[in-house]
C-alpha cells in the first residue's frame, strides 16, 4: 500500500533540485494534442512514452503538457517541442516508437528529427 | 474510440475545458460484470438548450471544426452493447456524465489501459483541476484524491518525476485489480 508519508519524503528529496531549476531558463516544453481526435489516434501512449524517456534520461528541464484540437485531426497524434530561443517544431502522426529518437536527437542534442515533422509530412 | 479508457480520457477533457476545480471519475463494477462510469465536474455547465443538442455530432464548442464526437461516441459505445447513457448539467454548477456497460456483452468495447488514462489526466493537468478517482467492485475499493497529494506535497507540482512514479505505482496497485482487462 502506497502511503502519503512517502510523498513527504519525495518532497524533502526534491526540494533542493526544484529550487535550482526554477531559476534555470533552459526549460523545454513538449505539448501533446489531447482533444478527441488526438486521443482516438493514440496520443496517450505517446505521452506516456515521452514521460518514460524523460525520466530514464533524468531530463529535469523537460515538462510535458497538453493542448486541444488545432484543426489538423488527420495528422494526429501531434506534438510540439518548444525550446527556448528556437522555433517551435511540430511532429505529426507520432507513435511511441518514434519517441526515443525525438528525445535523443532533438531534446538532448538539439537537432529536430526532420522526417517526422509536419514540414516533411506536408511536402509529400 | 477503441476502448473505454480512451473514452474516459476524452470525457474528462470536457470537464477540464469547462474550468472545473474538481473532477470526479467513479467506476462501479457489480457482480454481473456491469460497469457504471460516472464523470462529475463543478465546471461551467451547459444551458438546457446546449445540453439537449450535446449528443448530436454536429454540436461542439471547438472552433477549429464543426463536429464534436466525444459525447456521441461514448453514448454509442454504451448503447450498442446493452448499456445506458445519461448526462445532466446545470449552468454555473457543473455536469455529470454517466454511462454503463455490460462487460459480458459481445459488442462491448474492451476496458483498455484505464490506469494509464488516470495517470495521464493528473500528469497533464498538474495545477488544476483536482481529481478524485474511485473504483468499487464486490469486496474491492480504490481511490486517489489529488487534494490529499497536494496537502502532502506542499508547493511541489504533481508532474515532478518522483511524484509521477509514486502515482503510477499507487494507481496500478489499487485500481488494476478492479479495472484490469478481463478476458471474456
Amino acid at each position: 500500500m502506497k502511503s502519503l508519508a512517502e510523498l513527504e519524503a519525495i518532497r524533502q528529496k526534491t526540494l533542493e533540485r526544484v529550487s535550482v531549476r526554477k531559476e534555470a531558463d533552459d526549460a523545454i516544453r513538449v505539448v501533446v494534442g489531447m482533444a478527441t481526435c488526438g486521443i482516438a489516434a493514440g496520443a496517450r501512449p505517446v505521452m506516456l512514452k515521452f514521460l518514460e524517456e524523460v525520466q530514464r534520461r533524468n531530463l529535469h528541464n523537460v515538462t510535458v503538457s497538453q493542448t486541444g484540437c488545432i484543426g489538423m485531426c488527420r495528422l494526429e497524434p501531434m506534438l510540439d517541442v518548444i525550446m527556448p530561443g528556437k522555433e517551435k517544431v511540430t511532429y505529426v502522426k507520432v507513435t511511441p516508437d518514434m519517441v526515443p529518437r525525438i528525445v535523443a536527437e532533438h531534446i538532448v542534442n538539439g537537432r529536430p528529427v526532420e522526417e517526422y515533422t509536419i514540414t516533411a509530412a506536408e511536402s509529400k | 474510440m477503441r476502448d473505454l479508457s480512451m473514452h474516459v480520457l476524452d470525457i474528462a477533457q470536457n470537464s477540464i475545458k469547462a474550468g472545473a476545480s474538481l473532477v470526479e471519475v467513479a467506476f462501479v463494477l457489480d457482480e454481473a460484470q456491469r460497469l457504471t462510469l460516472r464523470v462529475t465536474d463543478d465546471g461551467c455547465g451547459m444551458s438546457a438548450d446546449f445540453l439537449q443538442r450535446v449528443t448530436d455530432p454536429f454540436t461542439t464548442t471547438r472552433t477549429t471544426r464543426k463536429v464534436g464526437l466525444g459525447i456521441p461516441m461514448l453514448k454509442q459505445s454504451a448503447e450498442m452493447a446493452g448499456g445506458t447513457f445519461a448526462i445532466a448539467s446545470t449552468p454555473g454548477e457543473g455536469t455529470t456524465v454517466q454511462a454503463s456497460f455490460d462487460l459480458t456483452n459481445i459488442d462491448c468495447i474492451p476496458m483498455g489501459e484505464m490506469c494509464d488514462t488516470l495517470l495521464t489526466l493528473v500528469v497533464l493537468n498538474p495545477d488544476k483541476p483536482d481529481f478524485l478517482f474511485t473504483a468499487e467492485a464486490p469486496k474491492l475499493q480504490a481511490s486517489l484524491d489529488t487534494r490529499q497529494l497536494r496537502a502532502a506535497l506542499g508547493d511541489m507540482r504533481l508532474n515532478e518525476p518522483d511524484v509521477i512514479q509514486w502515482m503510477k505505482e499507487s494507481i496500478d496497485e489499487e485500481f488494476k485489480p478492479i479495472l484490469e482487462v478481463r478476458e471474456k
